[in-house]
């Protein structure tokens, strides 16, 4: 039996998440406290020499990230930092577990970020439905003000800044990056186009730097115990260790933090503890329903961003959705688009007209004989899509379709 | 007529309280209207509370209208005390999800997106809720319910309706 690597949930059922003692008697803050005493400069260094990449599913390198963030616009008075922690990826639940169980811990993150790229001011923006992970970081919040580590001149330092909470409401396109922006400045979940990235022309027009709440979570590891150690875990590309959240009918569904590199195979029968009585596996999508099916003969493929793309699949946000040999691959790619109809925004004609083909297409496929001519024009019109969506949501669709059809064509 | 004038100034006053709360940001919008359709009794952004915060954020009625209409958990219909968050994900999809809402609908004798007689329920669908370990699950108000059976929902649904 594999053990966990436990680094971000290093502290998750050990302590109590509402108590800032708690988490400072674990060695909280000493990072922060570390990393105030470097120049800004150099924490962003330590965190590109780390190798981390974003953890919300794109899976870009976490501190060019914040270089590009710290060297736009140096005239410009403000300079924010944003924590996504919109969760909303169907099958992904990682984000509320590091909220409801250690949320100092992305939150130091977040401050140590704050300092590196000399931020102005922070937010927080939950999505609405995570109730308990929201009162949790309000008072995380409240007792961070209490300590001194946020507010003027923080712990000594010079460096003030302080964090605010913004709730979504139902919107899984706002944790896409700039359209969390504009629900942010207060209006509907529409999306910009890019570029410019957040890091030029960000919130309000000003630098910004946005990560997921995972990423914020492995920066205190990183300060505290150094860019060398991070990068002798996980694999070579993609260093560290990563949340993987896998439902359905396992033994034990549930989340696993492991070290990057982990095969399919042992997250779904070692950790996940294989299919229950009865049940044979069928197929897994990984990443959510922005993601990619799989069969039995991708289990034993390591987990990292690189590997998997080599093979036509996507890590994303870590979610592992396990089917077995009674549900059929249609039923769920067609709930997959459904919820890309329902959740598209309508500013951009494909994403608005071809979410809803797709899904009439699915329906004739469903009713006829001979699919193959239906299923090429499927493929065609999610590639379109792709294409000349505006953001990331239209250009989704092709990741769960080609990769069906790729294993189950025959299914479909 | 007298009563009524004071039930709504009452109410006003309410908003008020919420309002003062927030600087007169537009940043702070959805912030102010979760917590005024919390502070209602069925859960809802009746016109007249939208104008007192299109005019406390100096912004024109239509632009508030517009976000509340764009976000699922916002709502400009009266709905119930207790708003039950049903999964439609993938994952509940597969687990059963949609015996769970027929089971529901049985034993509130209630349809989707309507609230029962008493006012205190109202189903609606959700996507995603992130406790997909426990699939098929439902939020209630605030508090998440999974791995939900014919039996379960009849027990979680009684004792709510004890309570009140």
């Amino acid at each position: 039996m594999a053990d966990e690597f436990r680094v971000v949930l290093k502290n998750c059922g050990k302590i109590n998440p509402g108590s800032i003692d708690d988490y400072i008697g674990a060695g909280g803050y000493q990072a922060f406290r570390k990393a105030l005493k470097m120049e800004p400069e150099d924490v962003i260094d330590e965190l590109i020499e780390s190798g981390l990449r974003g953890r919300g599913g794109a899976g870009f390198s976490t501190g060019l990230k914040k270089r590009f963030t710290s060297q736009a616009c140096l005239r410009c008075e403000n300079r924010y930092v944003i924590c996504n922690a919109d969760e909303g990826e169907p099958g992904t639940w990682k984000d509320r577990i590091i909220m409801e169980n250690d949320p100092h811990m992305y939150l130091e993150g977040l401050l140590i970020a704050a300092w590196s790229i000399r931020a102005t001011k922070g937010y927080v923006y939950i999505r609405g439905e995570y109730f308990k992970a929201i009162d949790l970081t309000e008072k995380a919040l409240a007792d961070m003000r209490m300590k001194g580590f946020l507010g003027e001149d923080i712990l000594g330092s010079g460096f003030s800044f302080d964090i605010e909470i913004r709730k979504g409401a139902g919107s899984y396109l706002c944790g896409e990056e700039l359209t969390l922006l504009e629900s942010l400045e207060g209006k509907r979940g529409y999306p910009r186009i890019k570029p410019p990235y957040p890091a030029e022309k960000g919130l309000w027009n000003s630098p910004t730097l946005i990560n997921n709440v995972e990423t914020f979570g492995c920066f205190p590891a990183i300060i505290s115990k150094g860019s060398g150690w991070y990068r002798s875990t996980g694999t070579e590309k993609s260093p560290g260790t990563k949340i993987f959240t896998i439902s359905g009918p396992v033994r034990k569904p549930g989340f696993y933090e492991v070290e990057m590199g982990t095969t399919l195979r042992s997250l779904i029968y070692d950790f996940a503890g294989g299919m229950i009585a009865g049940k044979e596996f069928r197929a897994a999508i990984l990443g959510g329903a922005a993601g990619t099916f799989i069969d039995e003969s991708m289990l034993d493929c390591e987990t990292g961003f690189d590997k998997l793309r080599e093979k036509g699949a996507t890590l994303g946000s870590g979610a592992i959705i396990v089917m077995d040999k009674e549900m059929q691959v249609w039923e769920m790619l067609n709930s997959i688009l459904r919820f890309f109809e329902h959740e598209s925004c309508g500013k951009c004609v494909p994403c608005r007209v071809g979410s809803r083909q797709l899904l009439l297409i699915m329906q004739q496929i469903k009713r006829s004989e001979n699919s193959s001519r239906l299923k090429e024009e499927l493929l065609e019109q999610a590639m379109v899509m792709e294409k000349t969506s505006l953001c990331p949501l239209g250009q989704s669709h092709i990741l769960p379709i080609r990769s069906a059809l790729r294993y189950f064509y025959d299914d479909l | 007529m007298l009563l009524l004038y004071v039930k709504i100034n009452l109410i006003f006053m309410d908003i008020q309280r919420i309002l003062q709360k927030y600087t007169p940001e537009k940043t702070n919008l959805l912030n102010i209207l979760h917590e005024i359709q919390d502070a209602h009794p069925q859960n809802y952004l009746p016109e007249e509370n939208l104008r007192e915060i299109a005019a406390y954020l100096n912004t024109t009625l239509s632009s508030v209208y517009g976000v509340v209409k764009y976000y699922t958990m916002l709502s400009t219909k009266p709905r119930g005390k207790y708003i039950i968050r049903l999964c439609q994900s993938p994952i509940c999809h597969l687990m059963g999800s949609e015996t769970v809402v027929e089971n529901l609908q049985k034993v509130l004798g209630v349809g989707l997106n309507e609230p029962t007689a008493d006012g205190l329920f109202y189903i609606e669908y959700s996507e995603c809720l992130g406790i997909c370990d426990v699939a098929p699950a439902m939020m209630i108000g605030q508090e998440p319910y999974g791995n939900l059976t014919e039996s379960s929902i009849a027990s979680i649904i009684s004792e709510l309706r004890n309570e009140s």
